[in-house]
């Protein structure tokens, strides 16, 4: 079990309020997955810039000097802004290849969490709320944003085990269920030069809907195409730097309610995540069809 | 008339004064506000009492019902009226995954829709829905009616024994063991008593076809017989 929570803005003015309820829709979610928690937030791009999201597991060391040490390897200026144990850099968007080379090469203890033009992603072991409130979730403004509450069930209570997993620019996915071939599937993709942080089954099913894409594919398309390939019980809510993205498998086990007015669309594993948005009474509330995509794009 | 607001009274205190109801009891109308989705809302009401919620509910409301009369306005999570024994549980909105699983009697209608294996392994309950079905609806169904004035998704009455299905409109796939059957007299009335028990004034029990089991699947078949092992 494992909660998601997701939310795509269609009216501006709620940009603002968009980690307040993003936030709050996460607490609600605790106890389908008290053990770790993560979220990623579509913020305001910032012409010609890339963000990196980094974690460490010691951020007072593996952040002292990262970003000139980085700025210098990479010959462009750096801006790092920590927030515990993450932190976002920015850095010219032609640089962002290098930039995360670099940090793979030189700095071993720094992980990615992930990179694009406007995606920050966040997570942690812990108590959901715990670590929502650490990162400040409630603060951060975007256009749209997923979060995800676990229960593990595939691999170990670890920071980089819980979701949501980015492996492609701006993009990001989490996950209810579990996966039956992910082993398969990783080892072909492997094959074809991709690289993987963890032994997750989600990751391979981000992984997955990346290669698709980068083949060209639309996101809603890459979804379409999982259908065939990816074996198990899943509910996928995915992002992109413009889109908004929901898939169940054809059993539909897992819980999955969506909501849409004319100010957002808005996922919950159960209704109570979206109990608190602004005129969920007069929403159109219904339940996700199995084996259907859902996508948005703004 | 007890008003509970779950805003204000935790859940725990909802259904422990519920279940203090007896038969006798002179508090025959509740009414529960702010429900926000909470789950196992009215669970295990043994009493004829009627229960009123003003919202939609999660998981498991009115599970193992008994004589009670409950009320949702607004939708159902999934589970809603699981193993119901008798009485009435009627949701305004839509149903979620698995509603009316395992129910032994009473009487449960859906004025929306109800998604995924609604009537699961029914064992005796009686369910309406108004709208349509999700796939895998009345899997393993033992006994009881499932009356469905839309449509019914993949897979109805995989595995079925006993329950007898009623469906209105289109039915994606039957499930295995399951068959099309003669709509006789008995069973045009069994389907209008149910339709009226529901309040359905505006659909004829003419228009609906009827499913059931072939009685291959769990009956000893001395064909089978080497399969059997």
């Amino acid at each position: 079990m494992c909660g998601i929570v997701g939310l795509f803005l269609k009216d501006k003015e709620l940009e603002k309020q968009l980690g307040q309820l993003l936030s709050s829709m996460l607490a609600t979610m605790c106890d389908r997955g008290p053990d770790s928690a993560g979220f990623a937030v579509y913020g305001a791009p910032q012409d010609g810039r890339a963000k990196i999201t980094v974690q460490a597991a010691d951020p007072d060391a593996a952040f002292a000097g990262l970003d000139s040490a980085l700025a210098k390897r990479i010959g462009a200026d750096v801006a790092m802004h920590r927030k515990t144990t993450h932190a976002v850099l920015s850095l010219p968007a032609d640089r962002a290849v290098a930039a995360r080379d670099a940090l793979r090469a030189d700095h071993p203890a720094v992980r990615v969490m992930g990179v694009g033009d406007v995606i920050e992603i966040y997570k942690e072991v812990g108590y959901p709320t715990d670590v929502v409130q650490r990162f400040g979730l409630a603060g951060m403004t975007g256009t749209h944003g997923i979060g995800h509450t676990r229960m593990a069930t595939e691999s170990a209570v670890t920071t980089l085990g819980a979701h949501p997993f980015s492996t492609g620019a701006d993009q990001c996915l989490v996950h209810n269920g579990s996966l039956s071939n992910h082993n398969n599937l990783r080892r072909d993709m492997v094959r074809e030069g991709m690289r993987f942080e963890t032994e997750n089954d989600s990751e391979v099913a981000a992984a997955y809907l990346t290669a698709q894409m980068d083949k060209g594919l639309s996101l809603g398309a890459a979804l379409e195409k999982s259908l065939d390939d990816l074996d198990g019980f899943y509910t996928f809510v995915v992002g992109t730097k413009t889109g908004f993205g929901v898939l169940r498998d054809p059993i539909a086990c897992k819980p999955a309610v969506l909501a849409e007015t004319d100010q957002y669309v808005a996922f919950g594993s159960e209704y109570r995540a979206l109990v608190n948005l602004p005129g969920i009474e007069a929403a159109r509330v219904w339940e996700p069809e199995p084996a259907t995509v859902y996508f948005w794009e703004r | 008339m007890p008003v509970i607001d779950l805003a204000q009274t935790g859940l725990r205190e909802l259904n422990a004064a519920l279940h203090s109801q007896g038969s006798g009891t002179n508090e025959t109308l509740w009414e529960v506000l702010n429900p926000r989705g909470s789950h196992a809302v009215a669970v295990g009401v043994n009493a004829p009492i009627a229960v009123e919620i003003k919202g939609s509910v999660g998981y498991y409301c009115a599970g193992m019902n008994r004589e009670a009369s409950v009320t949702v306005y607004g939708s159902a999570g999934p589970g809603v009226a699981e193993n119901m024994m008798s009485g009435e549980v009627r949701v305004k909105g839509d149903a979620s995954q698995y509603a009316g699983a395992t129910g032994k009697g009473g009487l449960l209608i859906i004025e929306g829709n109800a998604s995924s294996r609604c009537g699961i392994s029914m064992k005796g309950i009686d369910i309406v829905v108004r709208g349509s079905i999700g796939h895998m609806s009345a899997f393993m169904a033992q006994a009881g009616h499932l009356v469905v004035c839309g449509d019914a998704g993949d897979a109805l009455g995989d595995s079925i024994y006993e329950a007898k299905l009623f469906v209105r409109g289109a039915v994606k796939s039957l499930g295995a063991d399951c068959i099309e059957k003669e709509m006789r007299g008995e069973h045009l009335h069994a389907l209008q008593a149910l339709l009226n028990r529901a309040g359905i004034v505006d659909v004829k029990a003419s228009d609906f076809k009827r499913y059931g089991s072939a009685r291959k699947l769990y009956n000893f078949s001395v064909d089978h017989a080497d399969a059997y092992g």
